[in-house]
């Protein structure tokens, strides 16, 4: 029982036929290649498989992919513009918040909706937005200060 | 040689791979028709199968091929990523075969299945049927260690896997010299790794018949020789590739899958079969932290000092020994370059169980070891009605000491400078005034501890390192190295020791971070903070040796003697003025097309390393415990180390934060639960066991005293582990600050605490 949907992937727009079952994160990367989401636990519990749907962070493992239909998906193979770091990316390399890499696409995500809303972020805030992406590297210290210098005007 | 890179906060090489998303892990490489291969685990901690039928299993459409210990080679081999030992009595205990007709925990692994997607290979994994008959399970060492206590591997007479110990002097006697004699017991608890990428491997046959083997692993070389052995086969036939590695911490400097991997291609005519573990398996069926009981029994003159001590150990190594008791050497081996004792007894027995099998985790032993000995250490200056840091300070060794159990000698120590500036950085002396008469439900209160580590694991391990340059024709070089790159920066430093050595632009050396053991040197991997300080004098001699190829080329081509010149900024210069001769990309397209004299520059080199460097440290930590509700939060963390020169401030303090996170975890509320009865997991998954999220992090206050070791390649010592130590000590000693309760357990977790205040009666 095949069920066709479509959606945009990093603007760019595809129609394929899915298991009603299958997780966006098994479409995005088996299917579409998309290898930059990561799966650190595929139950929703670690964040690493973060994408923006419709502009909000998700936790791709747990969100069927049929769910998608319409909608539009960045992953973080759509950050860097004209191979050009984006703000939240160039910040996360400065401030030494990358270490072993597998938490990162999902948090520079996540920076990405924060920088995009507008808003201002307390630090308690900033934390609170990105309570739900354990990294088991950095001790989070770094990846704050790179969130708060993506979020500098 | 002027130090322009190294020492500076030069952003990681591998930095804008990670954050685009481009770099590739091991499940990120798309192999074509890649198989699926699961696990049958047994849900009975201790128990036979007496018969086993897969024809069902089979017969499910989609299944190509299911194995059972029948069916694979039955060669007993160890899975720790220790280097071979040609002496045979050096090896590791060898108590594996790929699957198994004894379970020895819930979760060991009985048969395996290799179907054409998932779902296909987890019904083949509900079909097939299994009887078992159970046996009484020994979820406890001290149930282990009892007489007539089931056997877990019966080939062996007891449950214990070594008790091997030391002793330096006579504790006996020494006691008697002692003014007094203090006694305590601790004890610590079974913890994961949690590294956010699970083991994953993938396994084919390629055209020439070899075995390939894409892992995340922290250990090509080793892992290629395991495999070898597990399968029997001659090591030349496998070929391992490490790409990009989301965290090890020690669980992938272990061989898990890959065994089992390539069995399960072979059994499929070589096609690709992949092992991508869940979080729920990663978390039973790789390896844990052991967990420790410890008895001291320390001398002590009525002036503070030590004289002797006697510690007993028991540690949890649960079914399989893995790196078994070499943890509880490692511990009763790296504390000793701290304290003075006159005497010291040590006296471990590590100890199989059925649980999960222990392995190396971030300090390998001694996180434990300081919990209980730095507990120990402010439990006695408190007894002495002594400052705990003066207590400490007193006792130190410093410069000078040499181990006489191992030889090793400290060249370098910053002990005394790391205790003055933690105090400082947390305002010790202020704050301990303002604290002194706590009455109120939220206390505050002030601990710390202090640490020694290795740099390597000489002279216990063979330190082999290798590193191999090529020189561009555009005068950058590419270089390849043995060392794995697991997450800790060690392809950025490598990179930055290169780019001193020849006076390049760290962006002018593309170091090849992939491993693959037909092309990389030999290294023994990422384990024991051996990298920076092994590997690194590996990358130093071959950066040196190309640096003096490339001079006496110049000098062939303008009869300038090689002594007279040097590299600086990409150009060759003159030494004594630095005007520049001509841009090293000039000398480099020589060395590849002069029509008589090109000879493109390379350098392969190793290093045997055989000293060992000793580092130090310190955490001081302020808590904050809520009496009422048994929470202790941590207010302020600062750690100190002395790990030599600092190659990169900005990774090293990475490092730092990373550890201390880890050790805050360890402290308060990390730990694996089992059923007391069956042996079950109750709380493998990232909800239930509780990793530090941001929330739960405190700032991470980091400090380096930057002592030069004269045996590292640029004066640095180990760094990648000994920020795990000495947080969760520090913690507890300051909850006792705060509330007079003396800890002796981790993690000292909401529930425990309560208890404990309630018998103390503070609740
Ligand atoms: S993989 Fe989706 S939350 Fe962990
Ligand atoms: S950098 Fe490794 S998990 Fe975050």
């Amino acid at each position: 029982m095949l069920k066709k949907i479509s959606f945009t992937v990093n603007g760019k727009e595809v129609s394929l036929e899915v298991n009603p079952g299958e997780t966006l994160l098994e479409v995005l990367r088996k299917r579409l290649g998309y290898t930059g989401v990561k799966k650190g636990c595929a139950v929703g519990e670690c964040g690493a498989c973060t994408v923006l749907i419709d502009g909000t962070p998700t936790d791709s493992c747990i969100y069927l992919a049929v769910w998608a239909d319409g909608k539009e998906i960045i992953t973080i193979e759509g950050i860097a513009e004209d191979g050009k770091l984006s703000k939240v990316q160039e910040a996360f390399v400065e401030e030494g918040a990358v270490q072993c890499g597998f938490c990162t696409p999902g948090l520079v995500l996540t920076t990405t909706a924060m920088v995009q809303s507008g808003k201002k972020y307390t630090r308690e805030e900033i934390k609170r937005e990105l309570s739900g992406h354990f990294c088991r590297c950095t001790g989070y210290q770094n990846i704050i200060k790179a969130v708060e210098k993506s979020l500098e005007d | 040689m002027t130090v322009n890179v190294v020492g500076k906060r030069v952003k990681r090489v591998d930095a804008v791979a990670k954050v685009t998303g481009k770099a590739k892990y091991t499940d990120d490489f798309m192999e074509r028709d890649m198989l699926v291969g699961k696990i049958l685990r047994s849900p009975y901690a201790h128990a036979i199968v007496k018969k086993i039928d897969v024809s069902k299993a089979k017969a499910l459409p989609g299944v190509e091929a299911v194995l059972t210990y029948k069916d694979v080679p039955d060669n007993k081999y160890a899975t720790a990523g220790h280097p071979y030992s040609l002496d045979p009595k050096h090896r590791d205990r060898e108590d594996r075969t790929i699957l198994t007709k004894k379970a020895r925990f819930v979760g060991d692994e009985i048969a395996a299945v290799v179907a054409t997607d998932d779902l296909t290979a987890e019904k083949a994994l509900k079909l097939i049927d299994v009887e078992y008959e159970v046996l009484e399970p020994v979820l406890t060492p001290e149930d282990a260690l009892k007489e007539n206590a089931p056997l877990i591997h019966e080939e062996y007479d007891n449950n214990i896997i070594s008790d091997f110990g030391y002793q330096i002097g006579d504790v006996e006697e020494s006691f008697k010299e002692s003014d007094y004699i203090f006694e305590d017991e601790f004890e610590t608890s079974i913890v994961q790794h949690c590294h956010l990428e699970n083991h994953i491997s993938y396994a084919y046959v390629d055209a020439d018949d070899r075995i390939v083997i894409v892992s995340s692993t922290q250990i090509p070389h080793i892992c290629r020789r395991i495999v070898g052995q597990a399968l029997g086969i001659p090591w030349g036939r496998i070929r391992v590739i490490k790409p990009y590695i989301g965290g090890g911490f020690g669980n992938k400097q272990d061989v898990c899958l890959e065994p089992l991997n390539a069995a399960l291609t072979l059994a499929v005519g070589g096609r690709p079969v992949k092992i991508d573990l869940s979080r729920e398996e990663c978390m039973i069926a790789t390896r844990t932290r052991h967990a420790f009981k410890y008895k001291f029994k320390t001398g002590v003159s009525k002036d503070g000092k030590l004289i002797a001590t006697h510690i007993t150990a028991i540690s949890n190594n649960g079914a399989y020994a893995s790196h078994g008791h070499s943890i509880a050497m490692s511990a009763g081996t790296k504390f000793r370059p701290l304290y003075s004792f006159k005497s010291i007894k040590f006296d471990p027995v590590t100890v199989y169980t059925n649980l999960p099998a222990a392995g190396a985790m971030r300090a390998y032993g001694v996180p434990q070891i300081k919990f209980a000995l730095e507990s120990h250490m402010e439990n006695i200056a408190r007894k002495l009605n002594m400052d705990p840091i003066e207590f400490r300070r007193r006792n130190l060794l410093g410069e000078g000491y040499v181990d006489p159990l191992n030889g090793n000698k400290v060249l370098s120590c910053g002990i005394h400078e790391c205790i003055a500036k933690g105090k400082e950085l947390i305002n010790w002396d202020e704050k301990k005034e303002k604290y002194k008469n706590q009455t109120g439900i939220k206390r505050r209160g002030l601990g710390m501890a202090c640490f020694s580590y290795a740099s390597g694991t000489h002279p216990v391990g063979l330190e082999l390192a290798g590193a191999r340059i090529v020189l561009n024709q555009d005068g950058s070089v590419q270089l390849q190295i043995g060392a794995t790159e697991i997450g800790q920066g060690s392809d950025t430093v490598f990179a930055q020791m290169v780019a001193e050595v020849l006076g390049i632009p760290v962006d002018m050396v593309h170091v090849v971070s992939t491993q693959d053991t037909d092309i990389s040197p030999f290294d023994t991997g990422a384990y024991a903070s051996r990298q920076t300080y092994v590997t690194g004098m590996a990358v130093k001699k071959a950066a040196l040796e190309i640096k003096e190829k490339i001079l006496n080329f110049v000098w062939g081509m303008t009869d300038i003697p090689a002594e007279a010149l040097d590299i600086e900024d990409a150009n060759i210069v003159y030494k004594h003025s630095g005007e520049v001769v001509m841009p090293l990309s000039k000398v480099a397209m020589q060395t590849y097309y002069d029509t008589v004299f090109a000879k493109p520059i390379t350098s392969d080199t190793s290093n045997n390393a055989r000293v060992n460097a000793m580092s130090f440290g310190v955490t001081f930590a302020e808590v904050e415990v809520d009496i009422k509700t048994g929470k202790i939060e941590v207010v302020e963390i600062f750690n100190v180390h002395d790990s030599g020169k600092i190659i990169n401030p900005q990774l090293a303090e990475g490092q730092v934060h990373g550890g201390v996170s880890m050790g805050i975890g360890y402290a308060l509320s990390e730990e694996m639960l089992f059923d007391e009865k069956t042996g079950k997991p109750l709380n493998n998954n990232l909800l239930d066991y509780k990793l530090p999220t941001i929330m739960d992090t405190p700032d991470i206050g980091v400090a380096f005293v930057e002592t030069h070791d004269p045996t590292g390649p640029f004066g640095n010592k180990s760094l990648g582990e000994p920020p795990a130590i000495s947080p969760a000590p520090a913690i507890r000693n300051a909850v006792l600050d705060a509330t007079g309760v003396a800890f002796d357990r981790i993690p000292m977790t909401p529930q425990r605490v309560f208890e404990k205040f309630k018998e103390a009666k503070l609740v």
